[in-house]
């Protein structure tokens, strides 16, 4: 035991006092670092506060390690680098988000009311304002329910077998293809229909194609939450049902689902949320057009996502102006179903999971 | 494995022998015979994907002039056809892995605070503000990209070209940064929630009691999460990483709406030019005529396959992890 | 180096929940001392103030004092991470880096100073797993994962782990609870022998455990659920079983309540 002792007597002779930066250190650091950030970027004639705060951070992590080193020793100041780095990697992910919103709303608001919400694009001048992206609300609203439509059946239905019934190799294969499916790019779904519903069987562009395209997109998330959901019901609820002679089909439609409903509405929801905003199946198959067609089984349709690709590309000032629009509709539309979604989740959340 | 079909529970099985004789045998069959078709319905459509895009792919190709892997080309208007996915191929892997060099690092650390760092009150609305940035659409990724992000980082490939310019891989001959490089960048933002949320869990899952033998050996904070937390999370970062690689690989109308695409693979990153494929895929469709939409669905496939080998890899690693930590808690 | 542990008007919180109040007692150095107690009487919570694990547990904080020889615990400027250091800890189940061979294990705690040659290290980590009583069992696999030892083995690799860095004090919180008879004698045989080098404290459920391994005996007691913890009496461990001079304490030990 000696000859450890003696290896050590650094450690032996200390106390357990350790020379420590006061509490506020850190604070005051964020004080010095930005203000020595935006000092030298202005020195510099970077006028960009995204910059500056990049420099500002990186003086805050040097500064923190070397102060941790001169008064703490290796390991403390080693500590104080990685919280300093884990603060920076927070900040920096929040940036883009807030610049993201703050653009999309500040920008989007200059064009966004009634007469915008109510109106197609039909015979307006690209270059001019006005015209609105009624027609690109239509299509996405019916392109999404169909998707919905053709999906959730299927998704619940697959997430019943492979949680009631499925324990052979057909479910792993399901299983296995679920996982596989949600991994598929949106442009592959769309070359898909593309290649089979318009190229091989001859069908004209209709929003009807795209709700294809959508509904492949849907089904693997559709599965994966009504399965998690399915999983939370306890197994005492079904065997007390079966125990009472109710058929098994009769127990999942009256015990089970309903046990579950709360979160397979939320899946859902995030699911419709998740593939309202894909635009990449939509420029393949719907094709876009300007005027409003309330039929998506016939003819060209627009988006919201599409909507702001063309707006986008025509590339003029007032056209922009819809974009971001447009944007700020997608989002809030995205937004609210999430939130309302979360909001039934922690409502209707079944009382004995978790 | 023996049947296809058992009860999900031994308890179940002895009712349900009874059962079989009285009248809810029909309902029961029926009801299976729609679940077990739906979940059969799906393979088909994989299988159908698979399929079609296999038997395009093939026309295109048996009509294609140049060589599909190697050409420097997409000349699908002329006949004979000329295209090739070498181009595509180097620019999509380009900016994933410039994604993927970004994202990474930050998602960790990211998870890294939400699950060890983060005041307890921050810890919940952080993980709600990175799954938002899940739930928006990636063609507003694209507008904010092209009219935010691609002016505003003129100024620091000015001040890349200054300095590591000699690099050849990080000049910049200025006008609008439309390349790979700021592609890359925003993947990087898109992919951030998916690799964060996942590595989130799997720092989560790390057993309380690892942490307490790192800390009553006297470890700081950084130390437990470099004994404890981070050797649990290796693999689960790694699967992490190939979902977000996934996502990046296949990110269409974001990279469509800030390169500048040319069909050249420039030695600079971020000089304007070069292709992704899925984004050369949607710029080029509406100008396409019947070969060139089989060849871009050619090219479709190769995607395809690309991102079935990464994100299989990806679940094959999750899976393993599985066993592992069944067995060993 | 065994240190001589004085405690004195120490309290506990979890949040607003106060889980032990006022201790105050005093833990001769070189030699076990064991708490028992009913469950929830908070004996685990004192435990883990004394290594400073406590404040650890979200909305954990403590009020008192801990003297360790002539040292607070809990004075200002006193680093948590030395006072882990100084006084060890093994838990209720053992908990070896599953991703780690039982060398490394071993090393882990030596390897935060970093300042160790590898024969150095090789030296200190026969000595400890000799000193844990695990060296014939593991010398010839050292570079297996710890995961793939027996229960009772992986708890001995964690006092090895424990006792490598050569610390003063050794807490262990039930450290049999999750072992079978056999293991239990052979840890309790390892107690004995580490008394001669360290202030042992251990927290036992098990009555005969406590009359087998320790010196002293601390017994705790709560008045009711939701109320806080307290020392009911400490004494030689003799005394405690044979003539306790509270009512409660003897009423606990026969089996009456608990």
């Amino acid at each position: 035991m000696s000859t450890v002792v003696d290896k050590n007597p650094a450690r032996r002779a200390s106390s357990l006092q350790q020379a420590r930066l006061p509490g506020w250190a850190p604070y005051a650091l964020v004080v010095v670092s930005v203000a020595l950030g935006a000092g030298i970027g202005t020195a510099l004639g970077m006028g960009n506060p995204f910059q500056m705060g990049l420099l500002a951070a990186l003086v805050f992590i040097i500064a923190s390690y070397a102060l941790g080193a001169v008064v703490e020793g290796s390991r403390q100041a080693r500590n104080r680098l990685a919280t300093s780095l884990v603060w920076v990697c927070f900040l920096l992910a929040v940036v883009p988000l807030l610049s993201l919103i703050w653009e999309t709303v500040d920008r989007g608001r200059t064009v966004l009311d009634g007469y915008f919400l109510s109106h197609s694009m039909e015979g307006v001048q690209t270059i001019l304002p006005g015209g609105g992206a009624y027609h690109a609300i239509i299509g996405t609203l019916e392109q999404v329910g169909l998707a919905a439509l053709i999906a959730v059946p299927i998704g619940l239905l697959t997430a019943i077998y492979l949680v009631e019934y499925g324990r052979g190799r057909l479910a792993k294969a399901v299983t296995f293809f679920v996982d596989v499916m949600t991994g598929i790019p949106s442009i592959v779904a769309g070359l898909f229909i593309l290649s089979f519903w318009i190229i091989i069987l001859g069908f004209s562009y209709s929003g009807f194609a795209g709700a294809m395209a959508l509904a492949i997109l849907m089904m693997p998330i559709v599965v994966r939450s009504t399965e998690e959901m399915l999983k939370l019901v306890p197994d005492e609820l079904r065997e007390a049902s079966l125990a009472l002679g109710v058929p098994k089909w009769r127990t999942i439609l009256k015990v089970v689902l309903p046990t579950a409903i709360g979160g397979i509405t939320t899946g859902v929801m995030l699911a419709v949320a998740r593939i309202a905003g894909e635009s990449a199946p939509i420029v393949l198959l719907v094709f876009g057009a300007t005027g409003i067609n309330n039929n998506p089984f016939e003819g060209a349709q627009s988006s919201l996502p599409y909507y702001i690709y063309e707006q986008w590309q025509l590339g003029n000032e007032a056209s922009f102006n819809r974009a971001w629009a447009a944007a700020l509709v997608l989002i809030a539309f995205v937004m609210i179903l999430n939130l309302v979604a979360r909001g039934i989740a922690r409502w209707k959340a079944p009382k004995s999971g978790r | 494995m023996k049947t296809d079909i058992e009860p999900t529970s031994s308890a179940a099985e002895s009712p349900s022998k009874v059962r079989t004789r009285s009248t809810g045998r029909a309902g029961d069959k029926i009801f299976l015979g729609l679940s077990r078709g739906s979940g059969i319905a799906l393979l088909v459509i994989m299988a159908a994907i698979a399929a079609f895009l296999t038997y395009r792919a093939a026309i295109a190709i048996s009509k294609d002039e140049a060589n599909f892997l190697t050409t420097f080309e997409w000349n699908t208007g002329s006949s004979p056809m000329r295209f090739g996915i070498a181009v595509l191929a180097y620019g999509t892997v380009v900016s994933s892995i410039i994604a993927m060099l970004i994202a990474v690092p930050i998602a960790v650390g990211i998870a890294l605070f939400i699950s060890h760092y983060a005041p307890r009150r921050l810890a919940a609305p952080v993980a709600y503000v990175i799954d938002l940035l899940a739930a928006v659409p990636s063609i507003v990724y694209g507008l904010w990209g092209a009219l935010f992000l691609v002016p505003h980082l003129t100024g620091l490939y000015t001040w890349f070209d200054d300095y590591l310019g000699w690099t050849g891989i990080l000049s910049y001959q200025g006008g609008a940064a439309r390349s790979l490089f700021t592609v890359g960048i925003l993947l990087a933002i898109m992919i951030l929630p998916i690799v964060t949320s996942v590595s989130r869990e799997v720092f989560r899952q790390v057993p309380k009691m690892h942490e307490e033998a790192a800390l009553a050996l006297g470890a700081t904070r950084w130390e437990v999460i470099r004994m404890a937390v981070l050797p649990f999370g290796r693999s689960g970062i790694i699967s992490a990483s190939m979902l977000g690689l996934g996502r990046a690989l296949g990110e269409t109308m974001a990279v469509a709406t800030v390169l500048s695409p040319n069909f050249l693979i420039e030695t600079s990153l971020l000089d304007p030019g070069g292709g992704t494929f899925a984004q050369n895929i949607a710029s080029r469709f509406k100008e396409a005529g019947n070969d060139g939409r089989d060849a871009l669905i050619a090219s479709g496939l190769v995607l395809f396959v690309i991102t079935l080998l990464v994100n299989g890899a990806a679940r094959m690693i999750i899976a393993r992890r599985k066993e592992y930590s069944g067995t060993a808690a | 180096m065994a240190k001589r542990i004085d405690v004195s008007g120490l309290t506990a919180y979890y949040g607003s929940h106060k889980a032990i109040e006022d201790i105050s007692m005093t833990v001769e150095p070189r030699s076990v001392t064991a708490f028992i107690g009913p469950s929830g009487c908070g004996k685990s919570t004192f435990l883990r103030t004394l290594n400073r694990m406590h404040e650890v547990t979200p909305g954990g904080r403590v009020e008192g004092k801990v003297m360790l020889d002539d040292e607070n615990l809990y004075g200002s400027g006193v680093d948590p991470v030395s006072v882990r250091r100084t006084v060890g800890m093994v838990f209720q189940r053992p908990n070896p880096f599953p991703t780690m061979s039982i060398f490394e294990n071993v090393a882990a705690g030596l390897k935060l100073n970093g300042s160790y040659k590898k024969n150095e290290l090789e030296g200190v980590v026969e000595k400890s797993l000799k000193g844990a009583n695990l060296w014939n069992e593991v010398k010839d696999r050292l570079n297996k994962p710890g995961a793939g030892l027996s229960g009772g083995q992986q708890q001995r690799l964690c006092i090895a782990r424990a006792i490598a860095v050569e610390p003063d004090v050794l807490l262990m919180d039930e450290p049999c609870s999750a072992l079978d008879p056999i293991s239990t004698l052979a840890i309790e045989d390892l107690i004995g022998e580490l008394k001669e080098r360290f202030t042992i404290v251990i927290v036992t459920h098990n009555m005969q455990q406590a009359a087998r391994v320790s010196d002293r005996t601390a017994f705790f007691n709560l008045a009711g659920v939701g109320q806080p913890g307290k020392l009911i009496e400490i004494d030689e461990t003799e005394r405690i079983f044979s003539n306790p001079s509270v009512q409660a304490t003897e009423d606990y030990i026969s089996g009456r309540f608990g």
